[in-house]
């Protein structure tokens, strides 16, 4: 059955539209290659280029003799890797109390934690801003890692994951053996809700490697922020970016996404379906 | 609750109930209250504490350093009848529905569409669902230089058919056809891999019985797929407008450019100053820490109001 729709003249008709969106999908990446292979006066040149250049190397040079690329890249990368370790440990052991166990205030709190959900991010950003001051934060990473702690997006999705996948006789034959609270979450849950973890650490990695708006205000030293927010001073304010830099910059700064993208991609797309129709 | 000895107790018969802990009181529960409280002091920290402080901000005067002056209602006035505010609100709708529209009706053909292809199916889900993990500042440098007035792709394809060129971004449309083409890319796949999940619920047996019906594929379409979908469609809507609406990094990096005074500014003749923006330049840029309480407060208001609106409107259709 499955072989007879894809096939005919109308298969061919749709799958060119398919790919034509496909080369729509990728055509700016494609773009940001060429950029990156070619010096500023030739990309502002007509007609345009097509084909990759010679010149990634040079732009290359320039781009570490003007951003400390890897000093950023560090950065990026311990906010986004302590964040994911926190999250998918917060996140999994709260969830696994809302979904196995009851206690007062059970209702309440769960009901709470959504209503929390609905808060847009800038309500709280000047206050936020003021507190972390007060604190010492401002300018370092801690101000980027610590609120991002623990997400009652997180909660609420492995919550749903552990309701069904840690089945109650699991729970009941582990505390017959005397196992208490914490050994019950990491050798009765843990394992059976890794691929719920995998969809929860991917996610949360992708999002604090992209995040931008808070980490332009609170990473108040230009020399010490994350790659996202190098990248944009790199983009200039005076209308003369050197667009071949730029673009080998926002090129490197995509390859650690890809591979975490490439390695969890299965994970995610099918997850996010479910996740909506629920 | 605890007085029946759970081991008198058949094991299916626990099983039943979710996992009561034996013992009385709130004290005999605190390891699950520990398990649960790091989200909600962090909330307390920065979310609860937060907002309450930004509700009491917005009644005061504050440029951060100094102290605070009681200003009433003075800043929720200013803010009725200040234009800027009032534009921002009218870019930040103009740029959602140039986005919002085409995105939908792409999202949805592309879905029906995979629904149909089988082959390959994964393959295109892949590289449909990479532009919305690619980061906007890389994306917004990116379409930056496609919409470059001088020898940007874009206005080298116009010259390419013979049209003129368009300083698309230094005029009031162009800039918020930028910004939407922009947005549109990022989200379309993203949107046509979840209207994917909606189709793939409809039962088969709802399309045989059309096609002995008769029904081609535009009436099976628009009798069977849409009603079908409109959960989906809900949940897209929603969540566009909630995202939509609180656009900032889209045009702050675009326009950065072409900003002289300030990089929140929006481009020339702040045609792309959204809401956020708006936020952000009278907060950072003017340290108006009262004024930016009760515009971030206006922006909720317009975000909740506008999310209602569209739940209605698609609702209503589908009681008809």
């Amino acid at each position: 059955m499955a072989s007879i729709k894809g096939s005919g003249r109308r298969g061919i008709a749709l799958h060119t539209v398919l790919v034509i969106g496909l080369l729509l999908s990728a055509f700016p990446f494609y773009w940001a290659v060429i950029m990156s292979t070619h010096t500023s006066t030739e990309i502002f040149s007509y007609p345009p280029k097509l084909v990759p250049g010679s010149h990634f190397l040079e732009n290359l040079r320039h781009l570490f003799d003007n951003i400390d690329f890897f000093g950023s890249m560090f950065n990026s990368l311990l906010v986004a890797v302590s964040v994911t370790v926190l999250v998918l440990f917060f996140d999994s052991l709260a969830a696994f109390v809302f979904a196995k166990f009851q206690f007062p205030g059970r209702r309440v709190l769960f009901a709470l934690m959504m209503a929390i959900f609905m808060v847009p991010a800038q309500l709280a950003a000047i206050p936020q801003f003021v507190i972390m001051a007060k604190l010492g934060w401002i300018g370092t990473m801690t101000a980027l890692i610590v609120p991002a702690a623990a997400n009652a997006f997180g909660i609420f999705w492995m919550r749903q994951y552990m309701k069904s996948a840690i089945h109650d006789e699991l729970m009941d034959a582990s505390r017959l053996d005397g196992a208490g609270f914490m050994r019950q979450y990491w050798h009765v849950a843990l394992p059976v809700v890794r691929p719920g973890l995998a969809f929860l650490g991917i996610f949360t990695f992708m999002g604090q490697w992209n995040d931008y708006a808070w980490p332009l205000i609170a990473l108040t030293n230009p020399d010490n922020v994350t790659l996202q927010v190098a990248l944009s001073q790199l983009n200039g304010t005076h209308g003369t970016t050197d667009y071949g830099m730029v673009m080998t910059g926002a090129l490197l700064a995509l390859v650690p996404l890809l591979i975490v993208f490439a390695i969890g991609a299965r994970q995610i797309i099918g997850d996010l379906g479910k996740g909506a129709i629920r | 609750m605890a007085t029946a000895p759970l081991l008198e107790q058949p094991p299916t018969a626990v099983a039943e109930a979710p996992t009561v802990h034996p013992g009385k009181g709130i004290l005999s529960h605190w390891r699950l209250y520990a398990a649960i409280s790091p989200f909600y002091l962090l909330f307390l920290c920065f979310g609860l504490i937060p907002v309450g402080f930004s509700l009491y901000l917005s009644f005061h005067r504050w440029d951060g350093l100094g102290s605070m002056e009681w200003a009433g209602l003075s800043q929720y006035q200013y803010l009725l009848g200040d234009s800027d505010f009032w534009s921002s609100i009218g870019n930040t709708i103009i740029i959602w529905a140039l986005a919002t529209f085409p995105m939908i009706f792409l999202a949805m053909v592309t879905a029906v569409m995979l629904n149909s292809a089988v082959r390959f199916k994964n393959v295109y889900r892949f590289a449909y669902f990479l532009p919305n993990v690619t980061s906007i500042v890389a994306v917004a440098i990116i379409f930056g230089s496609v919409f470059s007035t001088n020898f940007g792709l874009m206005n080298a394809l116009l010259q390419a058919v013979g049209l003129d060129q368009v300083a698309w971004l230094n005029t009031p449309w162009g800039i918020k056809v930028a910004i939407a083409t922009l947005m549109t890319w990022q989200w379309t796949g993203y949107n046509a891999i979840i209207f994917l999940a909606g189709l793939q619920t409809v039962p088969t047996e709802l399309y045989e019985a059309a096609r002995v019906d008769g029904a081609g594929p535009v009436q099976t379409f628009f009798r069977i797929t849409l009603p079908m979908l409109r959960p989906t469609l809900l949940f897209v809507l929603v969540v566009s407008t909630v995202t939509g609406l609180q656009s900032f990094a889209e045009p702050q990096v675009l326009l950065q450019t072409t900003a002289n005074e300030s990089t929140y500014s929006g481009g020339p003749d702040h045609a792309g100053r959204t809401m956020v923006l708006y936020f952000f330049q009278q907060t950072f840029d003017n340290n108006d820490f009262g004024y930016g309480a009760a515009v971030a407060w206006g922006i909720f208001l317009v975000v909740v109001l506008f999310s209602i609106i569209n739940w209605r409107l698609v609702q209503r259709r589908g009681e008809e």
